[in-house]
């Protein structure tokens, strides 16, 4: 089966057995692991990437559904010259990540909820990263993070 | 350098940001599911389906036939080629002086599976997908035997036993303290408390399931094994000269950037031998990634003590002495450090931060039908923090004292202070602990809130809990003289380059604790320069001289330690090539701020000019100094360090519904000198989140029956999710540890260890009104509805 879509700007063509999931392809085929399997339930979050601006979770999709889509990774995210988009370099300024694992879903899915809530509270941000499980952070830096991310977006 | 003058130098105590975080933040870390070797094939586990069963018959003629499989192999294989178990890092010696019960755990099931879970044939294949299907041929006929799984079954006479090396299922009987003096002291108590109580079992959860990459090279005959561990030393020593009697040289394990561990990465597992020696016999490399429900299944668990515990109080609410009897889980067979865990670990720190002057622990460790149970954040000091501080609020509540109260009458106040149960106390300050959490949290607006809450239909409550743990893993001796198998020190290698750049091998890990950035800080800092400067190297056997790793909050305070004993070196040597340099004698050099001066003169010389000449030695003292500035370092601790603070939780509940909300939650903790405030409150964050996890949310459960997991996955295991919290308030006190030269104590554990018995006592503070007197964790809102339920007149 061969799939075109469009990952971090650039348009790819792949071809895979239908059954494949989009995080397969994302980290097999493309060779981009910095998104990651936490889970097999869907419950974590870790593999959540962007499919047309909005947070998804690459494992529960597949790739014959991201057909024509636009993907972006945690590897799409920074400016050419290396420079970090505002939401990551919000995660490091506020110590949102510590082992890293969960980190690139994190910063999608909050990219995401900035988006759809440029004025989120503390609560609103805590209630919209359920979907996303970290083990390390006890998730107070992630908030922060996140409200230091969604006011630099907004800026 | 000491303590005191350490804490003084630029760039301790400043939040520097992690050198670590761009790659992470970037995709570009390096986890072992991202690595991938030529010639690579991959593995699935067929597990066992019952938690008990003899193995009739194995035949895996469909499998090996199927497409793309290379092997498969069972515990047949293994004895075949004399594979050795696993082994268990600890010898416990019991009351009678024998030592502990410890039947063989084999890689691959043999003659018997004894948990659900348990690993009994691998499949290598050229892809994951063949792999898989692959398995499903594989035939196993078992003949289910009764299962036990609590060990409260487990001790029955009639339980049906799991190894034949272990009679009644029991693995030891352990004691420490002086039972006699403990019983005359309850003799004379004017009141006694007594608490039963279980500690729930936990599954750490690592956000990165463990993974592991064995390999092996003909031309060399050499093996490297990438692994998600958190100490690859430590695995490889267990791995060579414990299963497979393999030389050391021969084997390169590297555990690169690993997604949390929390404990349960600390083990050498069954699958890490099995893809080495597999890797030899097929010629290539393999990969097993564990799924999460896998992981649920396999790795080492966490908890699972049920005790009964009484203590003895004066009139004015002296403690007077503690007795403790515990039993405790330790899973259907030894995993590393199991052993350790309810013994060395949790009875020493019986006496917590208390005067109370007689202890008596008492300790009977149980196989079940159930996955291993070792180390998990904390691992021991949780249980003994969890079982002293109940005690001590449900004391405070009988004999009418309040729960700061009782704490503050019982105090220990002068160090050292050598307790009943073997550890002494170097520092502390618990008073000010206890004082600077009330007034953080503003416990005095309590009324105020508890009135606002009624007001709504609802109760709160406040808990208390001071805790104190054992750090800083461990004095080699010391550890030996308990069973430790193995040292406890740490080693690290502080390389100058020519050009004033350093680099630094550490036999700690980091797998998200931000050594890459505190261990600069450390050394930039002695040195004199940038943090930048300075990059950390960890992990990896081939480059790192040796190493214990990283678990017990051990790192900063060993594993920094050696770090600055090799700087101490490296300072002597270059004061050295100083002196030669400003042509004055050894003794009049002086080394401050990356610069090198003669006392009383205007001469001086910088870092980088020694170190340039080190390398260049042209002008050098060749006849009395080798060149090169290149150190290395063992350390070994004179003793434990001792982290300890009280926490306050404050809950507000709905009786209609049973539904627990922590409000509030004030941690003031003693970690001695903090090098990286900013790491330290997120490694504290971290512990809170799974210490009231523990309390509200998480619980292993296996069916008492049939010992099938019920809560094998994210959708039956209650992880915390970020709107379970409110902000926590931290707060620190510093008295600096006297044992090491950083004055550390350790910070990773404490979040884990502290906030359980907090949560519960606010819990049962607040339901005291409605008659509930006792709840077990997990306080979910089924059973703080059935308690409120149970308790109705």
């Amino acid at each position: 089966m061969q799939v075109q879509l469009k990952v971090n700007g650039r348009a790819v063509t792949v071809d895979a057995a239908p059954h494949t999931l989009l995080v397969q392809t994302l980290r097999e085929h493309l060779k981009l692991t910095g998104t990651h399997v936490g889970c097999d339930t869907a419950q974590c979050g870790a593999c959540t990437v962007l499919l047309d601006g909005r947070a998804v979770k690459s494992c529960n999709m597949l790739l014959a559904q991201a057909a024509g889509s636009e993907v972006t990774t945690i590897e799409g995210l920074a400016a050419a010259d290396g420079t970090m988009h505002p939401m990551q370099a919000a995660f490091k300024d506020c110590h949102g990540l510590q082992c890293g694992f969960c980190t690139p879903g994190m910063v999608m899915s909050s990219i995401s909820l900035c988006k759809s809530h440029p004025d989120a509270s503390a609560r609103d941000i805590r209630e919209g990263l359920e979907g996303n499980l970290c083990r390390c952070t006890g998730y107070q830096n992630i908030v922060k993070a996140v409200q230091q991310g969604a006011a630099a977006l907004k800026a | 350098m000491g303590a005191i003058d350490f804490a003084k130098l630029p760039h301790i105590g400043e939040s520097l940001l992690r050198k670590e975080d761009y790659r992470f933040l970037t995709g570009a870390g390096q986890y072992t599911d991202d690595i991938v070797l030529a010639n690579m094939r991959q593995a699935v586990f067929v597990r066992s389906p019952h938690a008990h069963a003899k193995i009739i018959r194995i035949d895996k003629t469909a499998a090996l036939a199927a497409p793309g499989v290379v092997g498969v192999f069972d515990g047949e294989d293994v004895a075949a080629d004399k594979i050795g178990g696993l082994p268990c890092g600890w010898l416990i010696t019991d009351t009678q002086g024998q030592p502990m019960k410890e039947p063989p755990h084999p890689i691959l099931a043999h003659g018997k599976v004894r948990y659900v879970g348990d690993h009994v044939v691998m499949v290598v294949a050229e892809t994951l997908e063949q792999a898989k299907n692959a398995a499903e041929l594989v035939v196993v006929d078992y003949e289910s035997l009764p299962a036990v799984v609590d060990v409260r079954d487990a001790m029955k006479p009639s339980a049906t036993a799991l190894h034949d090396a272990a009679p009644g299922n029991h693995c030891y009987k352990w004691s420490i303290g002086d039972q006699g003096q403990v019983d005359a002291a309850f003799a004379n108590a004017a009141h006694v408390t007594k608490i039963d109580l279980v500690n729930n079992r936990l599954v750490p959860n690592p956000m990165e399931p463990r993974a592991v990459i064995g390999s092996y090279n003909r031309a060399g005959d050499d093996y490297t094994l990438y692994v998600s561990n958190q100490n690859p030393h430590v695995e490889r020593l267990l791995l060579t000269a414990f299963v497979m009697g393999l030389p050391e040289h021969k084997v390169r394990v590297i555990a690169p950037d690993v997604g949390g561990g929390f404990g349960a990465k600390i083990y050498l597992y069954a699958e890490d031998v099995c893809l080495t020696w597999a890797a030899k016999k097929l010629n290539c490399a393999i990969k097993w990634n564990c799924d999460r429900s896998e992981a649920f299944l396999c790795d080492a668990h966490g908890r699972d003590h049920v005790t009964h515990a009484e203590m003895a109080l004066d009139k004015d609410g002296k403690f007077l002495a503690f007795k403790v009897h515990t039993d405790a889980n330790l899973g259907a067979y030894l995993s590393t450090f199991s052993t350790a865990v309810p013994t060395i670990l949790y009875a020493t720190l019986l006496a917590g931060q208390y005067a109370t002057p007689q202890v008596y622990v008492e300790v009977d460790a149980w196989f079940t039908n159930t996955a291993p149970v070792d180390a998990y954040r904390g691992a021991g000091r949780p249980e003994a923090t969890y079982l002293l501080e109940r005690i001590v609020s449900r004391a405070a509540w009988e004999t009418g004292l309040s729960q700061d109260e009782i704490r503050r009458r019982n105090f220990i106040t002068e160090f050292p202070y050598q307790t009943p149960v073997a550890l002494q106390y170097d520092t502390g300050d618990f008073p000010q602990c206890l004082q600077k959490a009330n007034e953080l949290h503003d416990i005095a607006g309590l009324p105020a809130r508890k009135a606002a809450s009624a007001a709504k239909g609802l109760v709160r409550g406040v808990g208390y809990s001071s805790y104190i743990e054992a750090c800083g893993l461990a004095p080699s001796n010391i550890a030996g003289a308990l069973g430790a198998r193995a040292g406890l020190f740490e080693c690290g290698e502080v390389r100058v380059h020519p050009t004033g750049s350093v680099t630094v091998f550490t036999g700690s890990h980091s797998h998200g604790q931000g050594h890459e950035t505190t261990f600069a800080q450390v050394v930039a800092s002695r040195l004199g320069m940038d943090p930048s400067m300075v990059d950390i190297v960890h992990g990896d056997t081939g480059r790192v001289p040796f190493g214990m790793g990283t678990y017990g909050s051990r790192s900063i305070s060993v594993g920094g330690a050696a770090i600055m004993r090799a700087l101490d070196k490296i300072e002597a040597k270059a004061k050295k090539i100083a002196a030669h340099l400003m042509e004055a004698s050894d003794a009049d050099v002086e080394f401050a701020g990356g610069e090198f001066t003669v006392k009383g003169t205007d001469k001086k010389v910088t870092f980088g000019q020694v170190a340039l000449t080190a390398y260049v030695p042209h002008n050098y003292p060749l006849d009395k100094l080798e060149p090169g500035l290149n150190e290395t370092a063992f350390y070994d601790p004179t003793n434990f360090t001792y982290p300890a603070g009280t926490h306050i939780c404050e809950v507000e509940i709905d009786p209609n519904t049973g539904v627990v909300r922590v409000d509030r939650f004030t941690a003031v903790d003693d970690f001695g000198t903090i090098i990286n405030p900013m790491i330290v409150e997120g490694q504290v964050h971290g512990g809170l989140v799974q210490g009231i996890g523990q309390a509200l949310m998480e619980q292993c459960v296996y069916d008492r029956e049939t010992g099938q997991l019920v809560t094998g996955s994210f959708m039956d295991y209650a992880m915390p999710r970020a709107d379970d919290f409110p902000e926590f308030t931290l707060g620190h006190v510093c008295t600096p540890c006297t044992t090491n030269p950083l004055g550390t104590k350790g910070c990773g554990e404490a979040g884990a260890i502290g906030s359980p018995p907090a949560v519960i006592n606010a819990v049962l503070d607040a339901l005291a009104p409605l008659g509930v007197k006792d709840l077990d964790m997990p306080a979910s809102p089924n059973r703080v509805w059935t308690a409120i339920q149970s308790a109705k007149p």
